[in-house]
């Protein structure tokens, strides 16, 4: 592989790894908050649907569809996981069959909406999603220039300010510190006067919110249009790129921009000496054996969030 | 209420609610739900009530068509599950299965007696080899069946794609060449008294299915210590049951149950290996019929019946207007719904105190 391709690669691995950055943090939100997310896949498809949606729907009428896109994405992210949360924390669901039924809800539910509104199985194609740019300046610094700041979506500035975020307000602030004791010990969280049921709606809202937002960041930057496909696993791939990272948002940025390398091999393989040879069908499999692989290196040390997952009973000791 | 009342009447109000919120998705988007109720009926039975015609067997045939191999994947959604396992991998083992029908089928000259087992033999293997990767990775290393299974479905999807595509080679990069007649579950008996629905002998390895997984279940030692991993781990390893074979085992008993729908769908509704696009469901809609259906064998037929009926009705529903997608949003409203039991029975159990107050309220 020859340099001048790597440096041709990264601006796309950038593209795919926003996303599944975004995501991935919603994640941890929720999960710190003790629910665990199975919905996100879900949550990134209703976030896809409602950002290319309101893009085609504004693109006559304003240039910055695309961005009033990514806000709509981002809100119906969160109207859709208030379904999660309520049956989760409120009517004690089952939180992975509870995510299960919302993924399924998801793929019907756009398709359906998508029958309604273009009377096809898909929305229209939007004419210009998120636009690349380069950073003045910034981007005539010799070969990091061209890495980081040239022909780059700003999607993945979102990205990285969220990661920058995230660490803040987990553990730099009250409301993350009482949020992650929650995903720890509920009870004794509860002991000390925190509202177990309002940190963790606040955990899954938020994930919600940066779901959608990744969803339609996805959508936005690498396809036309929104199908049942256009998420194709993402949002699992963002939810092992949280156990890969160790539910913590730095190792969340290595684990996104791990897979975003993968995914954007795929596209550059054929110009790879010694990839050019294999079938394309090898590079789709890529990122999903790298996520089993990745798991299975991390599995043993996880460390996730001790009461991830369980019913909350508030007379357990 | 009690826990025998609660099993059957928490996945009744499930499905209720389910299709009381699909008609309000129909109605608030300006379609009308009787149609959709119209056409449910059709896909179960062909009468139409809007237009007057008769029982036809025809669409009794095809909704059967539908039901046998989501019965297969609720069973073996349902068999992972009892011992604790959520296995999401049901889609691609049915890949799997399919692809080792496929090979079978197009490879194997030899009678139909012997062709159609090997083809069916081969099937339950695939499914359960990759069933039982999962399995291991679980057991050994304690890596989350869930996202590992899902990972899998990918990854059977694209192999799948490339071992018709570049090892049998396609017809039209959609389809193999049809299988030799040996390897067919069809049957022009069964279709002629359908009216030609494509209806197939595949009825019987799933009723056996259904046979067997009861069977293991509740009347074999290793169904008993099956289920004891999954009440609890720690007390049966203590018990001196192998909790990791169990959960290997277990796994592989899934995917072979999801093996064989992939052969029922190849070599009984198709006659050829197919390219798939995408996730066509069948794992999904399987764990739908094994919640709704409690994990239990007889629960799984007539919950995989409704799913059935469900989806035969969906091209219906989409000639009367309604987008079929309503069908997929009924469903996952239904297991939302069962997901949601202990909140559905609070407010039931608040219900019946109410209505005996004398008895209930004494003693509170």
């Amino acid at each position: 592989m020859t340099f001048e391709l790597l440096l041709q690669m990264f601006p796309i691995a950038l593209m795919f790894s926003a996303p599944i950055i975004l995501t991935a943090l919603g994640g941890l939100f929720s999960e710190r908050s003790g629910i665990v997310n199975i919905a996100l896949e879900g949550i990134m498809m209703v976030g896809a649907f409602t950002g290319a949606t309101v893009t085609v729907l504004l693109e006559n009428s304003t240039p910055a569809a695309a961005w009033y896109g990514l806000l709509a994405g981002l809100l119906a992210g969160v109207v859709f996981s208030i379904l999660h949360a309520v049956a989760s924390i409120n009517l004690k669901a089952d939180q992975v069959i509870s995510g299960t039924a919302l993924n399924i809800l998801a793929g019907g539910l756009t398709v359906y909406l998508c029958q309604i509104i273009f009377h096809q199985q898909r929305t229209r194609a939007f004419s210009n999603g998120i636009q690349k740019f380069s950073v003045p300046g910034l981007s005539d610094i010799p070969v990091l220039g061209r890495m980081f700041f040239k022909e780059i979506y700003p999607t993945f500035y979102i990205a990285i300010a969220m990661v920058f975020i995230t660490w803040f307000v987990v553990y730099k602030t009250p409301l993350g510190l009482r949020m992650r004791a929650c995903g720890e010990h509920p009870q004794a969280a509860a002991s000390m006067g925190i509202n177990v049921a309002k940190m963790r709606y606040f955990g899954v809202l938020v994930s919600g919110a940066l779901g959608g937002l990744g969803g339609a960041v996805m959508v936005l930057t690498a396809d036309i249009q929104y199908t049942l496909v256009s998420i194709h696993g993402t949002g699992f791939i963002s939810l092992a790129s949280l156990v890969f990272g160790k539910w913590n948002p730095f190792g969340v940025l290595g684990a996104g921009l791990f897979f975003g390398f993968s995914t954007a091999l795929s596209f550059y393989a054929k110009d790879i000496k010694f990839l050019a040879g294999l079938p394309g069908e090898f590079f789709y499999i890529l990122p999903y054996l790298l996520t089993i692989i990745a798991l299975l290196f991390f599995a043993g040390k996880s460390v996730g969030p001790k009461a991830a997952g369980e019913i909350y009973d508030s007379g357990k000791r | 209420m009690t826990t025998r009342k609660e099993k059957i009447v928490l996945p009744l109000i499930a499905v209720l609610l389910g299709f009381v919120l699909g008609s309000l998705i129909v109605a608030f988007t300006g379609r009308s739900p009787l149609a959709m109720y119209a056409a449910i009926v059709k896909g179960f039975s062909g009468i139409d009530i809007l237009n007057g015609q008769p029982l036809n067997s025809r669409y009794i045939g095809e909704f059967i068509i539908q039901a046998m191999p989501i019965i297969l994947t609720g069973l073996s959604f349902a068999f992972a599950s009892r011992t604790g396992l959520f296995s999401i991998g049901a889609e691609g083992q049915l890949m799997i299965g399919s692809l080792s029908a496929t090979t079978v089928a197009l490879l194997v000259r030899a009678p139909t007696v012997i062709h159609l087992p090997l083809v069916l033999l081969a099937a339950i293997l695939g499914g359960a080899l990759w069933g039982a990767i999962p399995g291991f990775l679980k057991a050994r290393y304690n890596v989350h069946e869930v996202v590992v299974t899902i990972m899998m479905n990918y990854i059977a999807l694209h192999f799948n794609n490339f071992v018709i595509l570049h090892i049998f080679g396609s017809v039209d990069r959609v389809k193999t060449a049809p299988f030799p007649t040996t390897a067919l579950l069809k049957s022009p008996f069964l279709e002629s008294i359908t009216r030609n629905s494509r209806l197939n002998w595949g009825f019987i390895p799933v009723i056996l299915a259904l046979l067997i997984f009861a069977f293991i279940i509740n009347k074999t030692t290793f169904g008993y210590s099956l289920r004891a991993v999954g009440y609890n781990k720690e007390a049966a390893r203590y018990a001196g049951m192998k909790v990791n074979r169990n959960i290997i085992a277990s796994m592989a008993i899934a995917g072979a149950f999801a093996g064989l729908a992939g052969a029922v769908i190849t070599v009984g509704t198709f006659n050829f290996g197919r390219v798939i696009q995408s996730a066509e469901g069948y794992g999904f809609d399987g764990i739908a019929v094994a919640l709704v259906g409690g994990n239990e064998a007889f629960g799984i037929l007539l919950a995989g019946m409704l799913f059935g009926g469900l989806k035969a009705a969906q091209p219906l529903m989409q000639s009367q207007g309604i987008p079929r997608e309503i069908a997929g949003i009924i469903q996952a409203s239904i297991v939302l719904f069962v997901a949601m039991k202990f909140g559905i029975k609070m407010v039931l159990d608040k219900f019946e105190r109410k209505q005996a107050p004398t008895t209930e309220g004494d003693r509170v």
